[in-house]
């Protein structure tokens, strides 16, 4: 019944209703916690009962969701509304790094932190004018589904499935690792069962209705996660009167984190220093500016290189491409990245707000919330200030030993940012367990994304497309599902061991992608010269230079010194140089594409007609 | 020239003023980010202001304009899709 009553043309028209309703009851639901913590309901069971809410709804979307069709379960039927997918896509974009860690990147790095701001934005542009559309108008399953038909033959679908993979599983298990750590704390479980757990619930959203199911879990948890995000900025905003709407008002509070950076003295603590007081690992101090632009030209190169990695590594994510598959039309594409970017942005404009009014609440000695400055033995008394630093995400270090904490005395873990921030500000602990469940919607949305676009890509692109290309749709998709439980369970078991000595940053998985798919899929589209030939070439010669300088200069790996500043976080401009460079000489050197070829460009170029590939293929 | 190639040439046209205006706001401004930070919007430094939201704000705003401008480019040649379920 479910089935039947999903693919009706009702439910499309019914959205609007159906989440609005949804958006209500979540609303609802906060309110009666808010009023169970007022008749004294734990703290704990507060937690509890917003991650096992939000859980099971998304469950509940992801069984009603399921589906026996290819296309739906691969491109959710391509019947998704502009304006929804723009919330799927923002929920797949962002990740548990982005809600739990990106206000504590810029807490802690300032102005050179807020590239990624930048490039995590600007990259849609790139995505909206060279790749969706036309994508879109290809009609294909995945991404390497694309580089496949357009460049034909299996050695550049499987390069691209490589460059996928690879790309797809740097970022999944940092989700899932993330995912687990929420649950352990919420639902006080040891992480490594916290990771399976998570791991389950990642599953149930997305196994049985594929593409389909993650489509309306994501959109659910949008709604979740942007309401956990900006809740809270409000609130301390206009509890301490710093201004109604923080976005466009927070100008006094950023000259006063000047002021009093000047006053209190930013001091890089010594390496020693910090060993010495026994300052566990992860946590640090402030010692940049929050809005001063460091001088030189290196460090302006620095932001742009960083900037560009990440805006041209956003147009080469699988996962990100292919929600602008499961759109209606090729123009229900390019509306849907201007929607999605719009969501985006909604969390990304708050981020630095809520870095700047952290701070504030620490730092100003005329707030009663303000740490600096005070005497260590009465910041102790402080209930948060014990709990943070009973499970090692806070320390005082005092290093004068005068008994008065400094700025430089007091050290934080990134994340508890955005997850003290409600205890520190003094909101209710009803809050404390909203942004839990926000967090855990940010890593799980993203989590389903990379493990479908990877088990998609497998299940499609190798198992159908290269072994056995007769197989019938019950047995694709049961591969399918199968895959999905695999690469699953292989990313929480990578997360379980807590190896984080393997764990690469988030922003290599942008690195990867752009060396080996960026210019495969613009030239694919835009230079109908591209050939074979040069495809494969480029895309094993840009993965290629990148993995390798990137273990050259990798901290963990060689450690050696950087060319031009292009460090571990920027490998991506090698790799991408190198496949362009590589791709055209090639290309060049070999025979132009056959007619069959270059009229299907033609096509793709064209918004109106038959997509290029047939409804189920 | 055919119907299909004007059609493709105001594509480009059109991806390329998008690129132009994205790279002025997400890169050019920022090799400037030391003298831009003199200035101030709503009283926020500039070059602060415009990482934390201008640049990301303009994005939006350019995204929108840019797949407006292309389906009025594809009406005039006639190669707008018809219906959603095309």
């Amino acid at each position: 019944m479910a089935e039947k009553f999903i693919n009706r043309k009702d439910f499309i028209n019914n959205l609007p209703r159906i989440y609005g309703t949804y958006t209500g009851g979540f609303l609802i639901f906060i309110i009666l916690m808010a009023i169970a913590e007022q008749a004294g309901m734990t703290a704990k069971t507060i937690g509890i009962m917003f991650v096992a809410f939000t859980v099971a709804i998304y469950a509940l979307i992801g069984w009603i969701s399921r589906t026996v069709q290819v296309d739906a379960y691969y491109v959710a039927g391509r019947q998704v509304p502009t304006v929804f997918n723009g919330m799927a896509t923002a929920a797949d974009w962002m990740s548990g790094a982005s809600f739990v860690a990106m206000a504590g990147g810029i807490y802690f790095g300032g102005y050179t932190y807020m590239a990624f701001l930048v490039g995590w934005t600007g990259g849609y542009v790139l995505v909206s004018s060279l790749m969706a559309p036309y994508l879109r108008k290809f009609g294909c399953y995945t991404v390497p589904d694309f580089i496949g038909t357009r460049y034909g033959g299996n050695a550049a679908r499987f390069m691209a499935v490589v460059v996928l993979t690879l790309a797809s599983f740097t970022y999944v298990t940092a989700q899932i690792n993330a995912t687990g750590t929420i649950a352990s704390r919420a639902l006080g479980i040891p992480f490594e069962l916290g990771v399976w757990v998570g791991l389950v619930s990642i599953l149930l959203c997305s196994m049985l209705g594929g593409m389909r199911a993650v489509t309306w879990t994501q959109v659910a948890q949008y709604i979740v996660l942007i309401i956990a995000y900006l809740i809270p900025v409000f609130w301390i905003s206009n509890k301490n009167g710093f201004g109604f709407f923080p976005h466009f008002m927070l100008a006094d509070e950023v000259a006063r984190l000047n002021d009093l950076e000047a006053t209190f003295g930013l001091v890089k603590n010594a390496a020693a220093d910090i060993k010495a007081a026994g300052v566990p690992g992860g946590l640090k101090s402030i010692s940049v500016p929050h809005s001063d632009v460091p001088a030189g030209g290196m460090a302006a190169w620095k932001f742009i290189s960083l900037a560009i990695c990440m805006m041209v590594g956003t147009a080469s994510l699988p996962h990100i491409l292919m929600r602008y598959f499961t759109t209606p039309s090729v123009k229900a594409a390019r509306k849907s990245v201007a929607w999605s970017l719009f969501f985006i942005a909604l969390l990304y404009t708050s981020a630095p707000m809520l870095a700047t009014l952290s701070k504030i609440s620490l730092l100003d000695p005329n707030l009663p919330t303000g740490l600096i400055g005070k005497p260590i033995a009465e910041i102790m008394q402080i209930e948060w200030v014990n709990a943070w630093i009973n499970v090692k995400q806070a320390f005082i270090a005092d290093f004068n030993g005068d008994g008065v904490l400094q700025l430089n005395e007091w050290f934080m873990r990134g994340d508890v940012v955005v997850l003290a921030t409600p205890e520190v500000a003094g909101l209710p602990y009803v809050i404390s367990g909203l942004v839990a469940a926000g967090g855990m919607a940010a890593a799980m949305s993203t989590a389903d994304g990379l493990i479908l676009a990877i088990a998609n890509a497998l299940s499609h692109d190798i198992y159908y497309k290269i072994v056995d290309p007769k197989a019938d749709v019950r047995k694709r998709l049961l591969v399918a599902r199968a895959l999905l439980i695999v690469i699953g369970a292989a990313g929480a078991y990578i997360a379980s061991m807590r190896i984080t000595s393997i764990l690469g940053a988030v922003a290599w998985a942008f690195d990867f992608a752009m060396s080996g798919l960026f210019f495969p899929l613009v030239l694919g589209i835009w230079w109908k010269r591209a050939t074979r030939a040069g495809a494969v070439a480029g895309m094993i010669a840009g993965l290629g230079s990148g993995t390798a300088y990137l273990i050259y200069v990798g901290p963990k790996f060689m450690a050696q010194t950087p060319w031009l500043g292009i460090d571990h976080l920027r490998f991506g401009i090698i790799g991408a140089v190198v496949c362009l460079v590589v791709m055209v000489v090639v290309s060049l050197m070999t025979e132009e594409p056959d007619s069959a070829t270059q009229k299907m460009v033609d096509e793709v170029r064209v918004p109106s007609g038959k997509t290029i590939l047939g409804k189920a293929h | 020239m055919s119907n299909k190639e004007r059609h493709w040439e105001k594509t480009k046209g059109l991806m390329m003023l998008t690129l132009a205006i994205w790279f002025v706001f997400s890169i050019v401004i920022f090799m400037f980010g030391e003298s831009l930070n003199n200035g101030s919007f709503l009283g926020y430094p500039l070059a602060y202001y415009m990482c934390a939201q201008g640049s990301i704000i303009i994005f939006v705003v350019l995204i929108f304009w840019f797949a407006n401008r292309q389906e009025k480019i594809d009406e005039e040649f006639g190669f707008a899709e018809r219906g959603e379920d095309e």
